[in-house]
């Protein structure tokens, strides 16, 4: 391709990322509405389940399946597609807990806000999905070169996740402000302190790890993103529900907004798993990052500082886990953990990219 | 439930009934809290020591003696449980993150030991705390150390158990059903008109059919499955152990060593031969280092020329030709993250630069020198610097004298009055070589080491100009010019270019990489596999039917554990079809 092309089609690709942006604003305000209007409705199933001696619910039973009833020791059931079955957890009171109504909590304005907020970020997605090609089109090689495309992927790869969530009718919608919201930051940063018009790849990185190493990186940063988001709400979520279940009244704005997330227990889940999920393939990461040191440098680790911090976040994570399969440290120790492994992944980004002497330092500023 | 404050004492019962169904679903320590033991209450009368896990002292020497021997072993036990607890290996990990954090921000001498001389001279009080403090040296600090070896201990500590415990579960059976199978976390039933021995041995079939192990019971069927995941779990771990003692191993044997070479010299593989080298401690020097030498033929570097990546390298390429000691002469390429492998050394390709080849002619006609002289890059661009030391000198007068110059050479040779001579282009299109001009004594006999690309000026006299300032010229290649004062002349003949190579050996490789990967297999088993339970029930009802229990346990709390449980609720249909009930009485409790 010659020259003019692909800086033309560079060209292109950042017009996509600002058009991606502009849509995705406008689905950050979208989701406002819809808090907003949300707000009207008035529930407050948490105060009840925490403080009715709640009774055990019966299953529901069609004529001719088997119930299978996923008990909750409170009472509370999940109705399966098959049978029903109960559950119940470790964690006996929380289990009464109801997940909340999501953002617009049944309010019919906010629903429909609610949808056209999905639509424009799923429109976003895909501007922002050909921006990424574009560009990996315009400098014929894998678009993990320097920060801003780092950025760029991670921001893709987030609402892609989330967007893959939804498909696969998990119930995420609620995260749907948080990261709308982070991913125009990072876009934003992106585009304003870290553009950099380099195209080439220098004979330094250039290698089929750095495809495998950097590309999981992102993915996993991308994963554990969501997951620390959750995480984040866990904390809240969870003292609101401590309050409520000690009989203290929480703020107006907290009730409104904690109650129309899922419960504490669901959260706290939700961010386990995907934690779960990723911790193996972080290892990998960091393992495909060992080899390509071998290959680049003679030695597969020097404790250079890049290492140095993703090993600081492998640890982080391993804490988590092991908090996590500790009695003592469940719940909301284990989520500071969890909070630290993120901010470590982000020291290791921003940080170590931008201020110190890595052998690492390629964020092309 | 409301149902349970009725009848407490039953739960208490069951508490214990379901505790025994969970036991033994994971080989994880169960977080105990065990203080020196006043329960041991003395039973032969003697002196208590409250806190104490001697026990009660007996009176006289004997008494004394074993109230010592029990105490120590009591509080060594003690210390073993404590660092072999899940709580310390956490409290341990985290110190391990928090210990490697200073290593990052403060420089590091084994990484740059430049930095670290440059900080300690700007910053002369902190520079001595961080000395006296090894954070110069973390990742080999005593304290650091410490941290790591204390979790490995408590990993085997903890491992050793656990393996044992769990081969122990593997050769033993699934733990019978519990009373109140109702209150397992997953749990479902219905009646059917099947007789209970049919539907038993049905449920057997088809839990064996989905890689349960089952074991029969009295009216009921225990079934377990997903001990991979315990296995991978000890895999990890275990694996760890490995990648620890690989890391360790190749801190001992290890080989690096650098070298520059020049277009069309040579290097063979031999410890004069380095411009550095370290080795572990159990390298042998001597005969370690593979016999083998290689030729620089030709370096190539290309940059790109347009666009906004203008300067930046697209192509760094050594060809050379090694040989080793068979006799056999092979072609061979070293680019960036291309090492080149002879034997157990790996070649690899670090830096480039130039060379301009010198030849200088003392006062007496002679040559004294000539040859490339390479010098070391500074930027991008590779504005670089460098001196040449001529020894071998004689004088206008045939004196010996000697002679040194320093300056620049630039690839793309511009000027200006901010930077001086400098490059503004990494290939040489106007190769210009900028030098001063000393003579007298380099210092060379003084016994301590010089650097040879620098030139100590303390016994030096600068050459001057009609003028009186520094003599200071210019070249193009081809070009020469005379010294002041009939002191010969120095000529530009070209330049070579130059590459710095890492030679390497590594032992333990490949077992830190079999311990990774083990590691990550492991890991996927431990955490995407469910460990859990299954029991089945049937028994007669007053009214003749049979009703079918089925509930499961997991490890944790996952949802596809009653997903499962359903599915095999539908599998049993076939076997133990359901009467249809009229009414709902989901809740048997
Ligand atoms: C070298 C540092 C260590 C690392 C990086 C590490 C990492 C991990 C990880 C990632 C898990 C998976 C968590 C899960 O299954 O939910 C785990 C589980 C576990 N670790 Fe470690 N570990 C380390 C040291 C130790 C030590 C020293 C002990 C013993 C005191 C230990 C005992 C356990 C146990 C019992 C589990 C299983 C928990 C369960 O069954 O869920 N680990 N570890």
């Amino acid at each position: 391709m010659n020259l003019a092309m692909s800086e033309e089609l560079a060209d292109l690709s950042n017009y996509l990322i600002y058009s991606a942006m502009a849509v995705y604003t406008l689905a950050f305000l979208a989701h406002i509405a819809e808090w907003l209007f949300g707000s009207r409705s008035k529930v407050a199933r948490t105060a009840a389940a925490l403080t009715a001696d709640a009774e055990a619910v019966p299953a529901q039973r069609g004529a001719d399946t088997i119930g299978v009833t996923v008990r909750g020791k409170g009472g509370s059931t999940d109705v399966l597609e098959r049978p029903a079955v109960v559950t119940r957890s470790a964690s006996p009171r929380r289990d009464a807990v109801p997940d909340g109504p999501g953002a617009a909590a049944g309010d019919e304005k906010g629903d429909l806000y609610g949808r056209i907020a999905l639509s424009l970020t799923v429109l976003a997605f895909l501007m922002h999905l050909a921006a990424v090609v574009v560009r990996t089109v315009a400098v014929e090689r894998a678009p993990w070169a320097n920060m801003y495309e780092f950025s760029t992927s991670f921001s893709m790869t987030v609402v892609g996740a989330y967007l893959l969530f939804l498909l696969a009718k998990k119930n995420v919608a609620w995260l749907g402000l948080p990261l709308v919201a982070t991913v125009l930051l990072d876009l934003g940063l992106a585009v304003a302190v870290l553009y950099t018009d380099s195209t080439q790849l220098v004979p330094a990185l250039d290698s089929v790890w750095l495809i495998i190493h950097v590309a999981l990186a992102i993915g996993c940063g991308a994963l554990m993103y969501v997951a620390v988001v959750s995480t984040v709400l866990f904390l809240f979520r969870d003292s609101y529900e401590n309050k409520l279940a000690s009989g203290g009244t929480p703020g107006k704005l907290a009730t409104s907004v904690l109650e129309r997330l899922p419960s504490s227990l669901s959260l706290d889940k939700f961010s386990y798993r995907i934690t779960a999920a990723v911790f193996p393939v972080w290892t990998f990461t960091i393992i495909a990052g060992a080899i390509w040191a071998e290959n680049a440098w003679g030695r597969y680790w020097g404790w250079d500082p890049k290492e140095v911090w993703a090993f600081i976040t492998w640890v982080a994570y391993a804490a988590y886990l092991h908090a996590r399969a500790t009695a003592g440290w469940k719940g909301r120790r284990a989520a500071y953990l969890g909070i630290a492994g993120f901010v470590c992944y982000l020291i290791n980004y921003y940080g170590v990219n931008m201020f110190v002497n890595s052998l690492h330092s390629y964020s092309g500023l | 439930m409301a149902s349970d404050n009725v009848n407490d004492g039953r739960d208490a019962r069951d508490a214990g009934d379901e505790a025994a169904a969970g036991a033994g679903l994971s080989t994880a320590p169960a977080q105990e809290d065990e203080t020196p033991a006043a329960a041991d209450a003395p039973r032969e009368g003697g002196t208590v020591h409250p806190g104490s896990f001697g026990g009660a002292r007996r009176p006289g020497a004997a008494g004394a003696a074993g109230w010592l021997a029990r105490e120590v072993t009591g509080w060594t036990r003690w210390a073993w449980r404590q660092l072999t607890s899940m709580r310390v290996a956490l409290i341990l990990l985290f110190l391990l993150a928090l210990g490697a954090i200073p290593g990052s921000l403060i420089p590091q001498s084994d990484a740059n030991a430049l930095l670290v001389e440059e900080f300690k001279a700007d910053n002369d009080l902190l520079g001595r705390v961080y000395e006296r403090l090894q954070l110069f040296d973390v990742y080999s600090s005593v304290w650091f150390s410490a941290i790591y070896i204390l979790l490995f201990v408590s990993l085997i500590g903890c491992i050793v158990p656990r393996t044992w415990q769990f081969t122990g579960q593997l050769r033993g059976r699934p733990p019978r059903a519990p009373r109140r199978l109702d209150r397992m976390p997953a749990y479902t039933t219905w009646r059917t008109g099947a007789d209970p021995e049919q539907v038993l041995g049905a449920a057997q079939r088809v839990l064996k059919r989905r890689w349960f192990r089952t074991a029969p019971g009295e009216g009921s069927v225990a079934a377990e499955k997903g001990y991979l995941r315990e296995a991978g779990n000890l895999l990890f771990h275990l694996s760890l152990i490995v990648m620890l003692v690989a890391f360790g191993t190749s801190q001992l044997f290890y080989s690096e060593g650098g070298k520059l070479v020049v277009e069309g010299d040579g290097f063979s593989n031999t410890l004069p031969q380095y411009d550095d080298f370290s080795s572990g401690t159990l390298f042998d020097v001597d005969h370690d280092l593979d016999p083998f030498g290689f030729t620089l033929n030709e370096f190539t570097a290309e940059f790109s020329r347009e666009g906004p990546d203008l300067g930046t390298p697209t192509v760094f390429r050594a060809d050379i030709t090694y040989w080793t000691p068979d006799g056999t002469e092979t072609d061979a390429t070293v680019q960036p993250n291309q090492p080149v492998v002879i034997g157990d050394s790996k070649i690899y390709l670090l830096g480039h630069g130039f060379a301009p080849v010198i030849t200088v002619t003392d006062g007496q006609g002679r040559t004294a020198y000539s040859g490339p002289v390479p010098f070391l890059p500074q930027d991008t661009a590779l504005t670089s610097t460098g001196v040449v030391k001529v020894t071998d000198y004689l004088d206008e007068n045939g004196e010996p004298e000697q002679l040194g110059f320093q300056g620049f050479f630039n690839p793309s040779y511009a000027i200006d009055e901010v930077r001086g001579p400098h490059s503004t282009f990494p290939d040489p299109d106007l190769p210009v070589l900028t030098l001063t001009a000393y003579h007298g004594d380099l210092g060379l006999d003084s016994g301590i080491p010089q650097n040879v690309y620098q030139l100590n000026t303390r016994k030096l006299e600068q050459f001057t100009d009609e003028d009186g300032e520094p003599f200071r010229f210019d070249l193009l290649p081809g070009e020469s010019i005379d010294l002041p004062d009939g002191k010969g002349t120095i000529s530009y003949e070209g330049y070579e270019r130059w590459a710095t190579f890492k030679v390497s050996t590594k032992t333990g490789n490949g077992w830190a990489l079999t311990g990774a990967l083990a590691a990550v297999a492991g890991l996927a088993g431990s955490l995407l596999l469910q460990r859990r339970r299954v029991w089945v029930r049937a028994t007669t009802d007053e009214a003749g039917r049979t009703v079918v229990e089925l509930a499961s346990l997991g490890r944790t709390e996952s949802a596809r554990i009653p997903e499962e449980l359903a599915d095999l609720a539908a599998a049993l249909q076939p076997d133990a079809p359901m009467i249809p009930e009229s009414s709902d009485q989901g809740a048997r409790a």
